[in-house]
């Protein structure tokens, strides 16, 4: 794969992953089960849509087409996002809100650790700034997956659930394909098994302070950070985060 | 250069733009200046002698940042300067650590802690530093939420004098 397409596709993901993930928790806005808690998913998502844009005002440079962060946001339709499938699925319950977020920020606190040190200056520097709010995000979930995990039987039992239902989709994140071979041999992705080493041992730590099981590892859905099958609930965040750009092609923020 | 080494510039008119970026209040802060959060990392020229003037977002997705660009061309213009450029740079990372002695005075006066130095980063899972209170002074003070009103703050509570406080989170 020609190294500038690879590079371009690679943001994407970086970008898709925080924008997606972003999206679906602004819905939590009026909505979550405290007013903390509104504040907290909000805030964090307000900083994956501001690692979005970095990325992806970044891929529309690496393109040369054109694009900026926008176009790429708001005119792309769903076979052209690059998100993994966890960041599209619906928030459920507060513990699979929680628990979907734990999982991602885990994986981006890796990820974002090893490509602070990337042979890509603008990815490093974006990697090394965003791994700071990332830590908050990481440690925001963890505290809470271990207060439900350790919580009522009730909590418990939930929250055991929703790390069931979403292990499946944890697969993906760490299976390497073209694009990530060729970043990485470009010096600029680490390599996944490292990767998933350290995303075990935190999951690990936290769930066992949770008094969680650890989901066994059966089969794991893909296709979405290659764009190849996105889950059928990507078409709706995308209606919904790209109806204004849409509807009113001439709006322009301040 | 650090920060604070520029603003003791001996150039004029590097002196003349840092007083007149020490104008700019902070959008979401209004206490503080631009200059005492230590979002402007430096003034320089460029090849044709035009200044620069550098900048740098506290958080990747702080509404505030557009605004705060937009302000500092318009101090630049006010102060004489039309011609300057203002670029933003990611790296470093803006820190809390570069908030000024000023700055830090100046938060605690408007009720909101200052940032404990060198406190937060990278620890996950360890114990919360000791926040004092911006009001009483007192330590026995506890975390109501991680998260705030801005992003840069989280929300704390006096035991001792009962009252509610903000407080800017290490970075």
């Amino acid at each position: 794969m020609a190294e500038d397409r690879a590079r371009f596709e690679y943001l994407l993901r970086l970008g898709d992953n925080s924008l997606v993930l972003g999206q679906r928790l602004c819905e939590t806005l009026g909505n979550a089960p405290a007013l903390e808690e509104e504040m907290a998913l909000v805030n964090i998502a307000l900083d994956l849509i501001g690692q979005a844009r970095l990325f992806l005002s970044y891929a529309g440079e690496i393109e040369g087409e054109g694009r900026d962060e926008d176009t790429l946001a708001y005119r792309r339709d769903v076979p052209d996002f690059r998100c993994a499938l966890i960041v599209e699925l619906p928030n459920g319950d507060f513990a699979h809100t929680i628990g979907r977020l734990f999982l991602v920020a885990a994986f981006n606190h890796e990820l974002y650790g090893a490509l602070q040190h990337a042979a890509d200056p603008r990815i490093a520097a974006i990697a090394e700034k965003s791994l700071k709010e990332v830590t908050y995000h990481l440690r925001h979930a963890g505290e809470w997956v271990i207060r439900l995990g350790d919580g009522t039987e009730e909590s418990h039992r939930r929250m055991q659930q929703a790390l069931e239902d979403l292990w499946m989709y944890t697969g993906e994140l760490f299976a390497p394909d073209a694009v990530d071979l060729a970043m990485r041999t470009a010096g600029v992705a680490p390599d996944l098994d490292l990767l998933r080493d350290g995303w075990n041992r935190r999951i690990d730590r936290v769930l066992a302070e949770a008094t969680l099981r650890r989901p066994a590892d059966g089969w794991m859905q893909s296709g979405g950070k290659d764009g190849r099958m996105h889950t059928e609930h990507l078409g709706y965040i995308l209606a919904e985060m790209q109806f204004l750009p849409r509807a009113y092609p001439d709006a322009r923020a301040w | 250069m650090t920060a604070a080494a520029g603003r003791n510039t001996v150039d004029p008119r590097h002196r003349r733009i840092w007083r007149a970026l020490a104008e700019v209040e902070d959008p979401e802060i209004p206490y503080v200046t631009i200059v005492d959060l230590g979002i402007v990392r430096s003034v320089a020229d460029d090849e044709a002698g035009d200044p620069v003037v550098c900048i740098t977002p506290t958080y990747t997705g702080c509404p505030a940042t557009r605004l705060i660009e937009l302000q500092v061309r318009a101090a630049l213009d006010r102060a004489g300067f039309p011609h300057a450029r203002v670029e933003t740079r990611l790296s470093p990372p803006w820190t809390t650590d570069w908030i000024t002695e000023e700055g830090r005075r100046k938060l605690r006066e408007a009720g909101i802690a200052p940032p404990v130095p060198g406190a937060g980063r990278g620890t996950l899972f360890g114990a919360d530093p000791e926040i004092p209170c911006p009001r009483c002074g007192a330590t026995d003070t506890e975390r109501i939420s991680e998260f705030g009103s801005t992003a840069c703050k989280a929300l704390y509570r006096c035991r001792t004098c009962r009252e509610p406080f903000e407080y800017f989170k290490c970075l």
